[in-house]
């Protein structure tokens, strides 16, 4: 039952990732990806690591595709997108994704209505993880609150010079 | 277990492959995501074969750098967006060091 899950899962992955390397609009490719990092959510839940599930669907398919959706929008302005976003709305394209999507979320019903977890593996709760984090690995932790600190930094100085420029566009 | 190994292999490879055909700059970020994605998937697997939460805490190291690449890279793809007016990787081939 629980290996059913992860065949129907495992598929639903390779087939979003093939779409989203083969789509010719980058925002085609993102709706794909997205379907992607999901399952790849799934798996990690029937695998039994629930918190890292959590953190895929919250950072991945939420936070990083929302900075890539902001970044497509602010790379096509003007009257162009106005045709683009009806043809984006016409069924053929978010058809795919949705249907993918719909299996994803029948997967989901059906490991609540079952009861627990596939078992496919050791369940490793979020108090583990925590409890590791906070103790050999205090070290990793500081080195990536450091690595987001530059990451911050880097995207910001890249940034701003671009801002200027298109402010001084706009007022001459 | 092998299953899972394997399927992180097939994502893994996908994503290169991604990033090897496409010459968008978006679209190879985007298989960036794929690749390190793979990667997290295998420490998971692995994770949760031993029963270890080593796994989970690396694919939470491997969430920060994806984090911090994303933005760093976006950043790198306006820059080339303003500068190039295109977001082909192949039109920064004139750059003199």
């Amino acid at each position: 039952m629980a290996l059913i899950l992860f065949y129907i899962t495992s598929a639903v992955a390779i087939f979003a990732t093939v779409m989203m390397i083969t789509r010719l609009n980058a925002v085609h490719g993102l709706l794909y990806l997205i379907l992607s990092l999901l399952s790849v959510g799934v798996l990690f839940f029937l695998l039994g690591a629930y918190f890292a599930a959590v953190l895929e669907v919250i950072i991945y398919a939420g936070a990083i595709m929302v900075l890539f959706v902001f970044v497509i929008m602010m790379l096509n302005q003007g009257k162009k997108t106005i045709d683009q976003e009806r043809m984006w709305l016409q069924s053929g394209i978010w058809i795919g994704p949705s249907l993918l999507a719909l299996i994803l979320f029948v997967e989901m019903l059906v490991v609540i209505a079952f009861g627990g977890n596939a078992k496919t593996g050791h369940v490793v709760t979020a108090k583990q993880v925590g409890i590791a984090l906070y103790g050999p690995y205090l070290l990793a932790v500081e080195l990536a609150s450091m690595l987001l600190l530059a990451g911050l930094v880097g995207a910001y100085h890249l940034g701003k010079p671009m801002l200027s420029t298109s402010k001084n566009g706009r007022k001459s | 277990m092998e299953l899972g190994l394997s399927l992180s292999v097939v994502l893994f490879v996908l994503g290169l492959v991604g990033v090897l055909v496409r010459r968008n700059l978006i679209m190879m970020l985007m298989s960036l995501e794929v690749m390190l994605n793979a990667t997290g998937l295998a420490f998971i697997v692995a994770g949760s074969r031993w029963g270890q939460a080593d796994g989970q805490i690396m694919f939470l190291l491997i969430l920060t750098l994806a984090a911090a690449e994303v933005g760093v890279g976006l950043g790198l793809a306006l820059q080339i967006f303003h500068r190039f007016h295109t977001l082909d990787a192949d039109s920064m081939n004139e750059m003199k060091g």
